[in-house]
């Protein structure tokens, strides 16, 4: 058990809160420097991949997990994003401006889908989006001039003045905006911008009586997480090199959706912890379908299946998802052997009409 | 002439949304919650359907009543296993779990092997025979599924407006704890919810498969049944008829003046305006928020 004693006011909004914090993430940070040697070039691969859903999910995070709304249209501006930059790529924009204009594009459609959002909530919200996102797939697949339609469009690798990211290099890329995104995730969080997404997320009554100005940060919200969103986008793009409408239907706004769930809405933790499940599963089912009756491992369904299952199972025993079991695990070993059974135990709620309350 | 025709079929296809929309309506009128697995619900309605009267060979109406009764003792079991556990947490927590749901039911029937990646078509006695009003031609597979709409709109809206379960389902929506404590059976109710809920996908469905396909994928039209549902003001049985109305007539008008794509897409962009404009739909009820 740890007892932190305070003698700062500082000490409150540091980000690393003590010596073990410290010396767990320069740890985390040492490997993931040194991950090109220690890895085999296909587990890099999927480093990569990870770090890109990071991102987007930091960026869902911001909206589903602290401002609390729920958005199904994130495919959207994850494709704004990866077209915009494919496009400038291939126009030959060096790769940090073609970059901030993907993202500050990915931004401003944030800002347009937020406009709506201002006015409705809950459930309505949830179609606003998933309608918004059905309209952003059919322009992808429909602008052909520019984005080639169903056909698909070839992405060139990431350059800046003539040096191309690819291999090694573009885990290095990654992995230099995933730490810069948490870090201004985290920065935002412990300002006053943050905490006014998370009274929000709160109770939008007391936070509108405390003077928060609604549609500013909730328009605000969705513009940062959408052009996080764009962000990852870009780099998805120059990831897989290749880019056809189907990869951002109403699927992937689930699949992202499902990512942040998992890993715990409302930590920054979870973002990565749901990433790394999401990556991972896929490849863990298929190595498990060697080993399964071929009716089974053979069929098309069972990833699926095993998504669905565990979206079901997360909701029903774990709300607070990977995170919340990881809190849960250092708990106990820091009490040890003092964890008593009900220290996490979940009130009995019931649910009051939105319409009228 | 031409106008009236394209007319005639974005209605009928209005009422194919507005069966679906029912089911939602139904589910949020009575509980507050939405089912992101009613489209997969109307699929299993169907393969249900095919199963008995493709492989045992019974005639169409009874494997219509059959699935309908299957999907209704399907929906019993999956609130009562999956759903019941969620009652009363966040609606995000809902909305999670009818998505993990949509995904397992397909995920499933995927994995039969032989039929659930393949496309079937079911038979039925109407299917294919159009009736003929001077020029202006209507299948009577829409004709059955205007009836079966019309007639489980009105059935509903009477249960709702009328009987002590209509009436006590509306209390349950509205306050879990109060209804509990007014001796309500919320948990028992609940359940009869939700499998109505399957019921009415599963009629949708069967209704459905002689006029498109049976496929897995058959319940995304569902997203389209959405939009329906919000702009007739989710809460309204008849608003979701009139939603589905409006969206198939849009779709088919816009699919015949404007360029290709803008079909798909007019129903999204119709809600979009709706929300921005009236966010509480056509019949939806706007009680002021108090604190």
């Amino acid at each position: 058990m740890r007892f932190l004693y305070k003698t700062d006011y500082d000490q409150d909004i540091r980000l690393a809160k003590h010596g073990g914090h410290r010396f767990w993430y320069t740890l985390l940070m040492t490997a993931l420097l040194l991950a090109p040697w220690l890895m085999s070039s296909y587990l890099l691969d999927q480093l990569v991949v990870i770090g890109i859903y990071s991102i987007a999910g930091l960026g869902l995070m911001l909206l589903c997990g602290y401002t609390g709304l729920v958005s199904l249209g994130h495919a959207a501006f994850l494709g704004v994003g990866a077209y915009t930059e494919a496009v400038l790529a291939a126009r030959g924009w060096p790769f940090p401006l073609s970059m901030s204009a993907a993202v500050l594009l990915s931004g401003l459609t944030g800002i347009i889908v937020g406009l709506p959002a201002l006015r409705v909530k809950g459930i309505y919200l949830v179609i606003a989006t998933v309608a918004f996102g059905a309209i952003v797939e059919e322009v992808l697949a429909r602008w052909e001039s520019v984005t080639a339609g169903n056909a698909g469009l070839m992405v060139k690798p990431a350059q800046w003045l003539g040096f191309k990211f690819t291999g090694e290099s573009f885990y290095y890329l990654t992995l230099a905006l995933v730490v810069l995104c948490t870090l201004a995730v985290l920065n935002l969080l412990r300002s006053p911008t943050g905490r006014a997404l998370v009274a929000i997320r709160d109770s939008e009554v007391s936070a509108q009586s405390m003077g928060i100005h609604l549609a500013k940060y909730k328009t605000l919200s969705f513009a940062l997480s959408a052009a996080f969103t764009g962000l990852a986008g870009g780099l998805y793009a120059h990831k897989l090199r290749f880019l056809s409408p189907e990869q951002f239907t109403v699927l992937q706004s689930i699949e992202l959706l499902m990512m942040v769930f998992i890993g715990g809405l409302g930590s920054i933790h979870g973002v990565f912890f749901g990433a790394t499940l999401l990556i991972l599963l896929p490849q863990a089912i298929a190595v498990a379908k060697d080993f399964l009756p071929p009716a089974i491992g053979g069929a098309a369904g069972l990833q699926a299946v095993v998504f669905g299952a565990i979206i079901i199972g997360f909701v029903l025993f774990e709300p607070l998802g990977l995170y919340g079991r990881w809190t849960k695990i250092r708990t106990y070993l820091q009490t040890f052997p003092f964890y008593r059974k009900g220290t996490f135990k979940r009130e009995k709620s019931f649910q009051k009409s939105e319409r009228y309350r | 002439m031409q106008f009236l025709q394209v007319l005639i079929g974005g209605i009928s296809q209005g009422f194919i949304y507005g069966l679906i929309a029912l089911g939602f309506v139904l589910i949020y009128k009575a509980t507050e919650a939405v089912n992101f697995a009613q489209g997969e619900l109307l699929m299993l309605g169907a393969f249900c359907g095919l199963a008995l009267a493709g492989f045992f060979g019974l005639p169409y109406w009874v494997a219509l009543a059959l699935a309908v009764a299957i999907l209704f003792c399907f929906g019993f079991l999956t609130e009562a296993l999956v759903l019941r556990p969620v009652l009363g947490q966040p609606a995000f927590a809902m909305i999670m779990v009818t998505i993990g749901i949509g995904f397992v039911a397909r995920g499933l029937v995927t994995m039969i092997p032989g039929i659930g990646t393949d496309t079937h078509a079911l038979e039925a006695p109407f299917r294919g025979e159009v009736i003929d009003l001077r020029g202006l031609v209507i299948g009577v597979e829409h004709l059955v599924i205007i009836a079966a709409s019309v007639l489980v709109c009105g059935l509903l809206f009477v249960m709702f407006r009328h009987t002590r379960i209509g009436i006590a389902m509306q209390a349950v929506s509205q306050n879990q704890l109060a209804a509990y404590y007014m001796g309500i059976p919320v948990k028992r109710l609940n359940g009869l919810v939700w499998a109505t809920s399957a019921a009415v996908a599963g009629l949708a469905g069967m209704l459905l498969a002689p006029l498109a396909f049976v496929h897995v994928n058959m319940g995304f039209i569902a997203l389209k049944a959405f939009p329906a549902a919000v702009i007739g003001g989710f809460e309204s049985l008849p608003g979701a008829i009139l939603g589905g109305l409006i969206i198939g007539v849009v779709e088919a008008l816009a699919g015949f003046y404007l360029p290709e794509g803008f079909k798909d897409i007019a129903a999204y962009v119709v809600v979009l305006v709706m929300l921005v404009v009236r966010p509480n739909g056509l019949f939806g009820q706007t009680i002021r928020k108090r604190v």
